[in-house]
């Protein structure tokens, strides 16, 4: 469904993201884990097109996407939740879920709030407040919320863990289960491999830009290198 | 006592006009954080507008500010494709220099096209109604009523409608908002033609109250509307509404009790003021800014 080859992403100098080549096939939760700086969201970033490669190819549902302007992504059913959640904060929750389904009919997003209130009853109670008051917690599943909002075929998901106490993440992961059920395909970009292992179907390792590892999440779980290097051991 | 009233009623009709302008400094500058210095010019080319067609083509008055609201539209959002957006990455040094360029060159052009001489401005809304035992122009009610239509209007839009709701996302985060599937572009050049259709209508009932028009006039004006803007909290409607009208008052007030020599000091005064007692003005918002 995303097939990513031969990425390149540079910083001015600096060579963020060096020949990666992945896959996500239709249905799958894949994750990609790897330290801080490793060039997870870079790489995110560029498929979303809000960085380029530089050559190298990106496509979707068969498609050469590597020049799309980022805002026709959303229509092509390829959403992406970014880093630290940056859900709009001025605007109250209901607001946000509507900007979600932007490029969808009123109809259609009257139907999909109502989904993604059962998904997370939280915000359903918050949905009048300010998006900015909301816990980071509930802020993370607004998130998620409005990312669902547009009926993507493949959601990309930077750090959905972060920042939160382990409940929430135990709800969180729960959730990219339920979703991948439901028949969205899931890219997962965390720091925390073994949840996001847990979870996944498969994983690839990222070390400094490039990709050092690539098998099914089970085997990584297990691989001793994985577990020194991310797993604390 | 009645003295206060006709003072009111004077400065809530210049600060309507400096609220229209306001609202175009507030909005641009909530969405690509950019002080347009263009934007005082833009009002002098609505007024030249009307002007010209009104004395050359003897074009009923509303028409010609209409079409004048649809010329500055269009200008604001050319000069935003031409200058602005290749700089859109550029940082914010070289928009802000490119502005002033962007003000020169309209009011030079300008000059070379009708001289430096000011041209005189009849007055559209001719007629006079008694408040109390003073005479006001219907200029003067017009102008407050107008005013206040297209704020409720333009509050209206920014709160309920699709592009409305656009151009909030893309004002607080650009990036997230294209991944929502915002076309930023559209929705900035949008901005700016609102901006500019709001600086023209300014502009008729400006030159409505001054008569007089000349290529440096939006100089002064622009200026003291963005004081208005930075009262109010710039990036917020409300704010450059609520800034207009007590930019307004306050020089009325100052006419009328002090000088009419002291109202620029007034006006910049406040500027100062603001600037030190809180710079994110009545309804800023210190802690939403970007890092
Ligand atoms: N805007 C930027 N300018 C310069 N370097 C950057 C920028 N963003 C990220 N980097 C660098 O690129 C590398 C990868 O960053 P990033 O993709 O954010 O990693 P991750 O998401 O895996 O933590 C890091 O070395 C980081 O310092
Ligand atoms: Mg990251």
């Amino acid at each position: 469904m995303l097939k990513v080859e031969n990425m390149n992403v540079y910083y001015g100098s600096i060579h963020a993201v060096k020949n990666v080549s992945f896959e996500v096939a239709q249905g799958e939760i894949v994750t990609l884990i790897g330290a801080n700086g490793a060039g997870k969201s870079t790489i995110l970033k560029t498929v979303s097109g809000l960085l380029r490669s530089k050559g190298g190819k990106i496509s979707f549902m068969g498609e050469d996407i590597s020049s799309y302007e980022t805002y026709k992504l959303a229509q092509k059913g390829l959403s992406h939740v970014p880093e630290g959640r940056r859900i709009f904060q001025q605007l109250v929750v209901e607001e946000n879920l509507e900007m979600g389904g932007y490029i969808q009919t009123k109809e259609k997003n009257k139907d999909t709030v109502q989904d993604v209130y059962r998904h997370f009853p939280r915000v359903k109670e918050r949905k009048r407040q300010i998006a900015g008051t909301l816990s980071g917690g509930e802020q993370q599943m607004l998130a998620l919320g409005r990312s669902m909002m547009c009926l993507p075929r493949l959601v990309m998901m930077d750090e959905p863990s972060m920042g939160l106490a382990p409940v929430l993440v135990q709800q969180i992961f729960d959730i990219i289960r339920e979703l991948n059920k439901a028949g969205v395909t899931i890219l997962l970009v965390e720091q925390n491999a073994r949840m996001a292992l847990s979870v996944a179907h498969r994983g690839y390792v990222l070390e400094t830009g490039k990709i050092a590892m690539q098998a099914d999440a089970k085997d990584l779980l297990n691989n001793n290198e994985v577990k020194k290097a991310y797993l604390g051991g | 006592m009645m003295t206060l009233v006709y003072l009111m009623i004077n400065g809530l009709q210049i600060g309507s006009i400096y609220s229209l302008v306001a609202l175009g400094y507030s909005m641009v500058y909530g969405i690509v954080k950019l002080v347009n210095f263009a934007h005082g010019d833009v009002i002098m080319v609505g007024a030249y507008t009307t002007w010209y067609l009104v004395s050359r083509f003897s074009v009923p008055a509303w028409i010609a500010a209409l079409v004048s609201v649809a010329v500055c539209s269009v200008l604001g959002m050319l000069i935003e494709k031409i200058a602005y957006k290749p700089l859109r990455k550029s940082g914010r040094l070289s928009l802000l220099v490119t502005a002033i360029g962007v003000s020169l060159l309209l009011q030079n052009a300008m000059q070379l096209l009708f001289s430096a001489n000011p041209r005189m401005f009849t007055n559209i809304f001719t007629g006079t109604m008694t408040i109390g035992e003073r005479q006001f122009s219907n200029a003067t009610a017009a102008t407050i009523a107008v005013s206040v239509v297209i704020m409720a209007g333009l509050t209206l839009l920014v709160k309920k409608t699709k592009i409305g709701k656009a151009m909030r996302t893309v004002s607080e985060d650009n990036e997230t908002a294209q991944l929502m599937g915002i076309n930023v572009n559209h929705t900035i050049s949008f901005t700016f033609a609102l901006g500019s259709g709001l600086a023209a209508v300014g502009a008729v009932f400006y030159c409505c109250s001054y008569s007089q028009i000349q290529p440096t006039m939006g100089s002064m004006l622009g200026l003291k509307a963005f004081v208005a803007a930075v009262l109010g909290g710039i990036g917020s409607l409300p704010g450059a509404m609520t800034g207009g009208l007590c930019i307004g008052i306050a020089e009325s007030l100052t006419k009328g009790y002090v000088s009419s020599q002291l109202t620029d000091a007034v006006v910049f005064g406040i500027l100062i003021v603001v600037l030190l007692v809180k710079p994110s003005g009545i309804f800023g918002r210190p802690h939403n800014e970007k890092v």
